[in-house]
């Protein structure tokens, strides 16, 4: 298992965020977290990441148990694209190439390669503000992508988006990952996303999160979304997941 | 040409008024004074011309004053800045000393500065120092401190070092705010220098306004004041011109 969650516990203060929570993910699997607002998604995330230490029970990352080691193996994509405005676009995606000590002309040569698959050909010297919502989030995850680590770990990445875009970019997100395929986290609120871009998906309870429901998604990364979600077994599954969702907050 | 012509058609209003009030005697009558102590426009621009030597001579001793002290804030402030960014126990400790030092009236210790460092520049670019750290360093703290959480945790994620993050993410995000400090250090320099000036000097912009007081040279010294006003401007166009270099992302 790529990673794997024991009994992990969580606190702020006295604010319980996590309860005793169980979790696997296989190398190359994608596992979709879904729970109400505030339930602690983020937080299993960050912990995943090792950007934090849980209070008790174990995370483990190919092996890796402490944080720092966690934080080598995991690339953190957050909810907002945080594109550094004073980089342009490949010098975004390549940060962390130049974190690892790469030189610039290397880096942007790197990053660059994969512009082209990305849909942002020609794209590569704009600066964040001059690009759209969805090219933005592209770039954020070329960014992710090119840290080259195996786990990703993403934080709601198209809840900022409208629908068609949201739409859009969860088709090419399953494309992305067909081609490049990773050990994927992916946090969201929208049950229809978990269950199109997950192999399974995980229904948290209110705070303090545990896992209410464990449900295979039927059709994960289809090439045909729009057949896919609209699928019988899709459409029941993903009721299934609401009542999970409901009987859990 | 909105932005500049508005601004020039009512300078160019007021100073023909004021030309107009002095021509006619109106202010002088007003005040009980001497027509020779309240001078005109054209008496003032007239100054100007025949005292050019000698405001030149003066204006680059004060704008020395004002540069060099405004470098030295900049770099002390920028420095402190950023230890005080890096350091919380240094932060604590420091940060309310630096706002309380500000409650220092620098008419009181501008006299206790030339006793220690003479006649000199030196006094001069310590005052204009003191005064322009105030806004620079607190702007550059604030600006540092202002980084969005979210962005140091991806930054983290992505194998940032301590140093790079500071470099890539930190030090950008706070330019706009130094900036804005350095604005304002910029406008109260002039300030500063002539106070500094009037404590004890023989030379700049400040000690000229002085010395004319004894001698009643009163259109010299309108012409001393628009010297020093336009050496403001000046530095405040450079300082916006830098900003617009460096901040190119707004």
């Amino acid at each position: 298992m790529e990673l794997e969650i024991g009994g992990a516990s969580h606190a702020y203060g006295d604010l319980q965020t996590l309860d005793s929570l169980d979790l696997a993910v296989e190398a190359h699997g994608v596992i979709g977290l879904v729970g109400p607002s505030g339930c602690g998604k983020s937080t299993l995330l960050e912990l995943v990441c090792g950007l934090q230490e849980q209070r008790s029970g174990t995370i483990s990352v190919g092996g890796a148990t402490v944080a720092d080691e966690r934080l080598g193996r995991c690339a953190f994509m957050p909810q907002r694209d945080l594109l550094l405005p004073w980089y342009s676009a490949i010098d975004n995606a390549a940060l962390a190439l130049r974190n690892q000590g790469m030189g610039r002309r290397q880096a942007r040569n790197t990053a660059g390669a994969l512009f082209e698959r990305f849909g942002l050909a020609g794209f590569e010297s704009v600066r964040p503000a001059e690009l759209s919502g969805g090219m933005r989030q592209r770039v954020a995850f070329l960014r992710t992508l090119v840290a080259g680590k195996p786990v990703l770990a993403l934080d709601e990445p198209f809840a900022s988006l409208d629908a068609i875009t949201r739409a859009e970019m969860q088709e090419w997100l399953a494309a992305a990952l067909r081609t490049d395929p990773r050990t994927v986290v992916l946090v969201t609120h929208d049950v229809e996303e978990a269950l199109y871009l997950c192999d399974r998906v995980a229904v948290l309870s209110a705070r303090p999160a545990r896992i209410v429901a464990e449900l295979s998604a039927p059709h994960p990364r289809a090439e045909d979304r729009d057949g896919a979600v609209t699928d019988p077994v899709f459409v029941a599954t993903r009721e299934e997941a609401m009542r999970a969702l409901r009987e859990g907050s | 040409m909105r932005r500049w012509l508005l601004p020039a058609a009512l300078l160019a209003l007021l100073l023909g008024l004021w030309q107009i009030a002095c021509a006619t005697g109106w202010i002088a009558d007003a005040l009980s004074l001497e027509p020779y102590l309240v001078p005109s426009p054209a008496e003032i621009a007239s100054s100007l011309w025949e005292n050019r030597d000698l405001l030149a001579e003066n204006a680059w001793v004060t704008l020395r004053e004002m540069l060099f002290g405004i470098l030295a804030a900049l770099v002390v402030g920028v420095g402190f800045a950023i230890l005080m960014h890096w350091s919380r126990l240094l932060r604590d400790a420091a940060y309310p000393l630096v706002v309380a030092s500000q409650t220092i009236p620098i008419v009181v210790i501008a006299p206790i500065l030339i006793v220690w460092f003479g006649y000199g520049i030196t006094p001069k670019i310590v005052i204009v120092a003191l005064i322009c750290f105030f806004p620079i360093t607190v702007n550059a703290l604030d600006g540092l401190r202002a980084v969005d959480p979210e962005a140091v945790k991806m930054m983290r994620s992505l194998n940032a070092s301590r140093w790079q993050r500071f470099r890539r993410v930190e030090a950008p995000a706070a330019l706009p705010n130094l900036f804005t400090g350095i604005k304002i250090a910029v406008v109260v320099a002039p300030i500063a220098a002539v106070f500094a000036e009037w404590a004890g000097s023989d030379s700049g912009l400040g000690h000229l306004i002085q010395s004319d007081t004894a001698y009643f040279q009163v259109a010299r010294q309108f012409a001393t004041v628009a010297v020093l006003s336009a050496l403001a401007l000046a530095l405040i166009g450079l300082t916006a011109l830098a900003e617009r270099r460096v901040v190119t992302w707004r």
